[in-house]
């Protein structure tokens, strides 16, 4: 992935806080070795928020598991990632309990269970301060009630002694965001975080992190299938299929250009209000088997556009213009 | 009953009062919910006067252990001599016997408790967590133990160190440590595929804070359930150790050769039976009683 480093990202100066640079995941199972990320590199700059879309099982989540050291014990990363400008990939137990939650911090997918059901509320925010800055149990009471209060907790004093089954799905969701920000880290990774939420308690939840793109200088990194999300929230987004980036833009440049025919095709899926159709379009095909990867493009079993080149030889990730990287052999988007 | 009540209407404002100023814990939150279970209160409050009539028991009484009265030989309850709880075939006061009986039994049954649930609660926790080669061999180990019948061990032990009370502890703690950390192992395993424990990593905490605070706390409930079963089985356990003459020795007495005395002289005299056996049977349903009320007050969303 050479042509990544060349890459001109809109920066806001200054060295990216997360470099990731050609990172890949094996997982060795009883069918064989599983390729689930293949060379990803991307740079996030402070204040950055970057989305990375794809399906069930395109390593989107992987990616960032592994980053944070959270692979399953059957996991393998190789490649590059610095945090800082320091390495952390397959660093020691030691060096990642000091960075993560303290400098790296995830919110999960799951509100319901993200939570121990046995402690209160309150004790589960203070552990993190108490753990990573040595605060006193009343510095760190006073620090989470603060940040109880930044993600739009009511009576927080009031919450801060109940327990997780005590709350609703989406306050959840926003006390582990709050838990999450406590060390106000450099890079917060949300792992489709309003995917078990309902539609109208996801908006507060997308207000609530687009106020903390716009107002900290916290870089985000935001997991999701939802374009809608993207859209609304994201500077540069990242497209992956089977493991690999197929396209990488900034998002204005992706959603009036997108270059690869499976962007385009993951658009085309969106519902529109403001379209007249009768039914919702889908992509035709399923993921490929991550196990058996054809030798080709991964996507030409349902590319529409697919031709002979693309069935034998796989397209690198190359710059189509400024700023906007695709892996497709298709030169001009028709 | 109105003194209970006010007394326990006292208890939470004080936990109440408590709870605001200092931090609050789930064991504070847990007593709290405990003292307002009525059967669970009870049982403490039984079990507390007995534990205090076998401290003080064997003292009220003009009686001693060692005494024999040749003109007192089974003799049912009275007050005649100060023989409350009557005598057995030997002419031994049963009131003093029975009290002492009830130390014995009391401390083989928490204090080898208390020991299985030390080894057994770390030793599972620990296997279940790390999981792997080192459950393995941790695992293996305590079926080798396991395999190692109770009997033989605590003869080699007697064999070995002569008749000790203390023996007694040791050999039960040995082996009841074994299905504790088999339970707590079971738990374990399913309690670390949730994902607070994951969030828990990705927030930086250690492996050892992990099952410490966010793994043994969510298993408590049924190992305290287990613990309660554990006790009375200690407690009938030391009882046939002392049966076959490998427990506790004339004129040391407990619960368990009270009752299988009485068993053999139930014709002649009924008491020498039914008062063991029901201050036995008494502190089994507390301690039943009370686990039922721990697992249900260490559960938050229980109530």
């Amino acid at each position: 992935m050479s042509g990544t480093s060349a890459r001109p990202m809109r920066t806001q100066g200054g060295e990216a806080v997360l470099q990731c640079r050609d990172l890949s995941v094996h997982f060795k199972t009883g069918e064989g070795r599983i390729s689930a990320v293949n060379g990803v590199s991307f740079d996030l700059h402070r204040g950055q928020c970057l989305g990375v879309v794809g399906e069930s099982g395109s390593g989107k989540s992987q990616t960032f598991l592994a980053i944070l050291g959270l692979l399953a014990s059957n996991g393998h990363a190789t490649g590059s990632v610095m945090l800082n400008g320091e390495e952390i990939l397959n660093t020691t137990r030691r060096k990642l309990d000091a960075i993560r939650g303290e400098k790296l911090a995830i919110v999960f997918q799951d509100s319901i269970t993200g939570l121990t059901p046995h402690k209160r509320i309150g004790d589960q925010l203070c552990e993190v301060l108490t753990q990573h800055r040595g605060m006193t149990r009343s510095q760190a009471r006073t620090r989470a009630m603060e940040m109880l209060e930044l993600v739009r907790i009511p009576e927080p004093a009031r919450r801060f002694r109940m327990y997780p089954h005590e709350f609703s799905g989406g306050m959840r969701q926003r006390v582990m965001i709050a838990q999450a920000l406590l060390c106000q880290p450099d890079v917060l990774i949300a792992d489709e975080p309003t995917t078990a939420l309902d539609v109208t308690v996801q908006a507060q939840i997308l207000k609530l992190f687009k106020g903390l793109a716009d107002h900290t200088d916290t870089a985000l990194v935001m997991i999701t299938h939802d374009l809608g999300v993207v859209a609304g929230l994201c500077d540069e987004v990242m497209v992956m299929y089977a493991g690999r980036a197929i396209e990488q833009a900034s998002v204005d440049s992706l959603f009036y250009d997108p270059r690869h025919p499976y962007t385009r095709g993951l658009l085309a899926c969106m519902p529109r209000a403001d379209r007249d159709s009768e039914s919702l379009t889908a992509i035709p095909g399923q993921p490929p088997d991550l196990s058996e990867l054809p030798p080709g493009c991964a996507y030409a079993p349902r590319c529409g556009q697919a031709f002979d080149r693309c069935l034998i030889e796989r397209p690198s990730l190359d710059m189509a213009v400024e700023g906007h990287l695709k892996a497709c052999h298709l030169e001009n988007a028709p | 009953m109105g003194f209970l009540s006010k007394r326990r209407d006292q208890q939470l404002a004080a936990m109440q009062a408590a709870g605001r100023t200092v931090g609050r814990s789930l064991w504070q939150d847990a007593l709290r919910r405990f003292v307002t279970n009525r059967a669970a209160m009870g049982s403490v409050f039984v079990l507390l006067f007995i534990s205090l009539l076998a401290i003080v028991g064997p003292l009220i009484s003009p009686h001693s252990l060692e005494d024999f009265y040749w003109e007192y030989i089974l003799v049912p309850p009275t007050f005649e001599n100060a023989h409350w709880f009557g005598t057995d075939a030997n002419g031994r006061d049963m009131f003093v016997r029975t009290f002492h009986g009830a130390r014995i039994s009391l401390t083989i049954g928490i204090m080898t408790t208390a020991v299985a649930l030390l080894i057994g609660v770390t030793w599972g926790s620990v296997a279940g967590y790390f999981g792997g080669r080192i459950d393995n061999i941790m695992m293996r180990f305590v079926d080798v133990l396991y395999a190692l019948p109770l009997l033989f061990f605590i003869i080699i032990l007697v064999t070995v160190f002569g008749r000790n009370i203390y023996l007694v502890f040791i050999g039960i703690g040995a082996v009841e440590w074994l299905t504790m950390s088999r339970i707590v192992r079971g738990q374990t395993l399913s309690v670390k595929q949730k994902e607070y424990v994951e969030a828990a990593r990705a927030l930086g905490l250690s492996n050892l804070q992990i099952v410490r605070r966010h793994v043994v706390p969510n298993i408590i409930g049924p190992v305290i359930v287990f613990v309660t079963l554990l006790i009375p089985t200690t407690i009938l356990v030391e009882s046939y150790l002392s049966f076959l003459g490998l427990g506790v020795q004339e004129p040391m007495t407990s619960w368990g050769v009270l009752i299988s005395q009485g068993a053999s002289s139930i014709d002649t005299g009924p008491w020498l039976l039914v008062i063991p056996g029901t201050f036995l049977a008494v502190t089994l349903f507390c301690f039943n009683f009370i686990g039922d009320g721990l697992r249900d007050a260490l559960d938050p969303e229980g109530r």
